[in-house]
């Protein structure tokens, strides 16, 4: 039978949404991260425009609320979440040599859970009840602290659009999860025992593990938190008895892993491309894959550093201080491996490379201010001011988003078979660069003069407008830097120049297929002998795996 | 590739159904772990009655503890017939650990009117009923899907459907049958037990 209403449009669209092919899905979670991206971007903006002056009247109070929490949650589990899944599920089974995930209808399952769950949560723009029973969108901040969110101080229905669409998304994230832990470890082709795997792949795995133990706990206080709101449960409800820094404890037990979830890809990003772009290995891939290893464990026992001032006891302070030092260690090994990697290469300082190298300045900027957090007292004095906004923009900005551009300018060519522009790229940056710096590293003084976060205005005269006009400032710098990303991506994809299937000279199994991969990946499943395939089929008289 | 060692060792890697469904229970064991801690922290915090002591008795539910483990050896004799392609055998112990798994259930259902119709202890009633209801509740959730999936099964094996190749699926149903029969020892001590 011929189908009459048959058009190229309709048939694409029913490939896309039918689709359980690991590219295809990778691609929609990106585009959508991306769209995402600018949603949140555009909430910045407008905090920005209300604090550049003191007793500024753009937004209200109560927007303001509702800006500053959809742009964390946003930001959080719409941008950094997808996009980092995304990849990995572009990725790995090139990576390691397969021609799709495990269990490929779970990944698109994993995927439209997600997809659900981000509507859900910008519905509640239209749907939802906030505080003041005027605004529709959350607003009771990122990690919606207990006894705000009860019925009390939350009336209406937006903390339940939180509750909910956090739940749905976050079922897709563990789905995601599962499926990438088996990928990982029972489709690596030929040859790539564990300690030949690209260290992406060690990274992603880590990160998988991570998200099957933090994110059913936060999918448990959800619950609990829903049972509230809904049923007239006493979960968090003080006059019954009950504790409401259960939930902080809850919380920041998915909270602080979830963080590591964010940062492991970028990492994951920044050590595939900064060997190539140095023309070196990887420095110390044994103990980058022992950091990796470690990060994983030790980020489950550090939650309580971000409720140093709810009153702890001396030694659970004492613990926890003494824990978040510790991570630093394997963190820090990592900084000196990319260090190293860079000593003495031929470096070309192309695009991808350009913000891998920003990530690792920036990132460790951010470690570093995250040290100082982990001393008690000094937490005391710059517990939630601004100090802690500029720490973690260093660390997610700076770190992550830098890593995540890198990566999709080294992958673009891979993906769409075009290269993107380098002029447009390197402009991108440095916007971005200076933009960034000037937008965050004036936080850090005014949280030193005290400036409190989640406040939607502040006096004149207390020392805070200088830092706070830098930072506006940064924010329009950094909107020339996105623009120039959208025109260049939408430049390269219809003039891109042809990429050829390895325009970086790169190493690793996804640049021996085509630009963009067939569906089956490989016509022939590879095998390899070392951590450098291409490197190997390249100069086969002089491979990698004799030294390995 | 052109250039590679004579020999190259291929890794020995799992089925994906171990590792998928073992990632399934990590995940499990991290929620129901939460729900744990929770119920323990809340543990006499109550501000109003009625308390754990008052209301929880432990004489129907040891039965039905006995049951739902009984149930974990029902699903490993009935693998094992399965194996030995015994299809009788296979579809009269999966029978019985349906049947001891609903036991479980209806157990559950006549603590819960009693609890609810009798005592007038709801989810509303104070802190230890919303700890009390959530952790029991999920757990028997859970226990639901088993007995669901159980019956699945054990209907394909009524219609003739099921095979001895089938065993390796059948068995990553059992491992989360065990795993929920896991969770109710330590609910069972956590609740009945030491809460009480």
């Amino acid at each position: 039978m011929i189908d009459k209403t048959y058009s190229p449009l309709s048939s694409k669209l029913h490939e896309w949404v039918t689709t359980a092919d690991h590219k295809k899905l990778g691609v929609m979670y990106i585009v959508c991260g991306i769209l995402y991206l600018f949603v949140a971007g555009c909430e910045a903006l407008m905090i920005r425009w209300q604090l550049a002056v003191p007793e500024n009247d753009v937004l209200s109070a109560e927007t303001y609320n509702a800006f500053f929490t959809m742009h964390g949650t946003t930001m959080i589990f719409l941008v950094g979440m997808p996009i980092i899944l995304g990849a990995a599920n572009y990725f790995i089974p090139l990576m390691i040599g397969a021609r799709d995930m495990a269990f490929p209808r779970l990944n698109a399952f994993g995927f439209w859970l997600f997809f659900f769950g981000g509507l859900l949560l910008y519905f509640s723009f239209l749907g939802g009840q906030g505080l003041s029973g005027e605004e529709g969108a959350p607003d009771v901040g990122w990690f919606a602290y207990a006894p705000l969110t009860s019925t009390t101080f939350s009336p209406g229905s937006s903390t339940d659009y939180w509750i909910i669409s956090l739940f749905v998304a976050g079922m897709g994230s563990i789905m995601t999860a599962i499926n990438l832990v088996t990928t990982i470890l029972t489709m690596r082709c030929k040859g790539m025992t564990l300690m030949k795997m690209p260290i992406f792949a060690w990274m992603m795995l880590v990160d998988a593990i991570l998200i099957l133990i933090a994110l059913p706990t936060l999918a448990a206080i959800q619950i609990m938190l829903l049972l509230d709101r809904q049923f007239g449960a006493h979960f968090f409800d003080a006059q019954a008895g009950a504790d409401p820094l259960i939930w902080q404890h809850l919380f920041w037990f998915f909270g602080h892993p979830e963080v590591y979830i964010l940062i492991l890809p970028g990492f994951a990003f920044v050590s595939e491309v900064t060997p190539v772009f140095s023309r070196k290995v990887l420095f110390g891939y044994p103990l980058m894959v022992v950091a990796t290893v470690s990060i994983g464990f030790i980020a489950l026992g550090v939650w309580a550093h971000h409720m140093f001032a709810t009153g702890l006891s001396p030694t659970i302070l004492a613990y926890f201080s003494g824990a978040t030092f510790l991570i630093g260690v394997p963190t820090g090994m990592k900084v000196f491996n990319w260090i190293a990697t860079l000593w003495g290469g031929q470096i070309r300082f192309a695009t991808p490379m350009l913000f891998a190298v920003g990530f690792i300045a920036m990132f460790t900027i951010g470690g570093l201010t995250g040290i100082m957090l982990a001393v008690v007292p000094m937490d005391w004095q710059l517990s939630d001011t601004y100090f802690v906004v500029g720490h973690f923009h260093f660390v997610l900005f700076g770190g992550l988003l830098f890593a995540i551009f890198s990566g999709f300018f080294y992958w673009f060519p891979k993906v769409t078979g075009k290269m993107l522009n380098e002029t447009l790229g390197k402009w991108q940056f440095w916007f971005l660069f200076a933009g960034f710096l000037l937008t965050f590293g004036p936080m850090h003084f005014s949280g030193f003069e005290g400036m409190p976060r989640r406040i939607y205005t502040y006096m004149p005269n207390r020392g805070l407008e200088f830092y706070n006009m830098l930072s506006s400032i940064g924010a329009v710098v950094q909107v020339f830097g996105f623009g120039l990303f959208v025109v260049n991506v939408l430049h390269s994809l219809r003039k891109g120049k042809p990429a050829g299937d390895d325009p970086w000279d790169a190493w690793t199994l996804e640049w021996s297929t085509t630009s963009p991969p067939p569906p089956w990946n490989f016509a022939t499943l590879p095998s390899i002998a070392s951590r450098r395939p291409l490197w190997d089929s390249k100069h086969p008289d002089d491979p990698d795996w004799k030294y390995e | 590739m052109t250039s590679q060692p004579n020999s190259i060792s291929v890794p020995k890697m799992l089925p994906h159904g171990h590792v998928g469904m073992m990632s399934v229970i990590t995940t499990e064991i991290f929620f129901f772990a939460s729900l744990i801690v929770v119920y323990l922290a809340y543990l006499g915090k109550s501000i109003s009655g009625p308390t754990p002591e008052e209301l929880l008795s432990i004489g129907l539910v040891s039965i039905n503890t006995v049951a739902l483990l009984a149930s974990s050896v029902t699903i490993i004799l009935a693998l094992k017939a399965l194996r030995s392609c015994n299809q009788k055998k296979f579809l009269a112990w999966l029978f019985v650990t349906v049947a001891l798994g609903t036991w479980f259930l209806v157990g559950t259902a006549i603590e819960w009117t009693g609890l609810i119709g009798d005592a007038h202890f709801t989810l509303q009633t104070n802190l230890f009923g919303s700890t009390f209801y959530t952790l029991v509740g999920f757990h028997a959730f859970h226990v639901t899907f088993g007995v669901c999936a159980l019956s699945f099964i054990w209907f394909c094996g009524f219609m003739g459907w099921v095979q001895k190749k089938h065993h390796q699926n059948i068995e990553y149903v059992s491992w989360y049958w065990h795993f929920v029969d896991t969770v109710w020892i330590a609910v069972f001590l956590v609740v009945y037990v030491i809460g009480r």
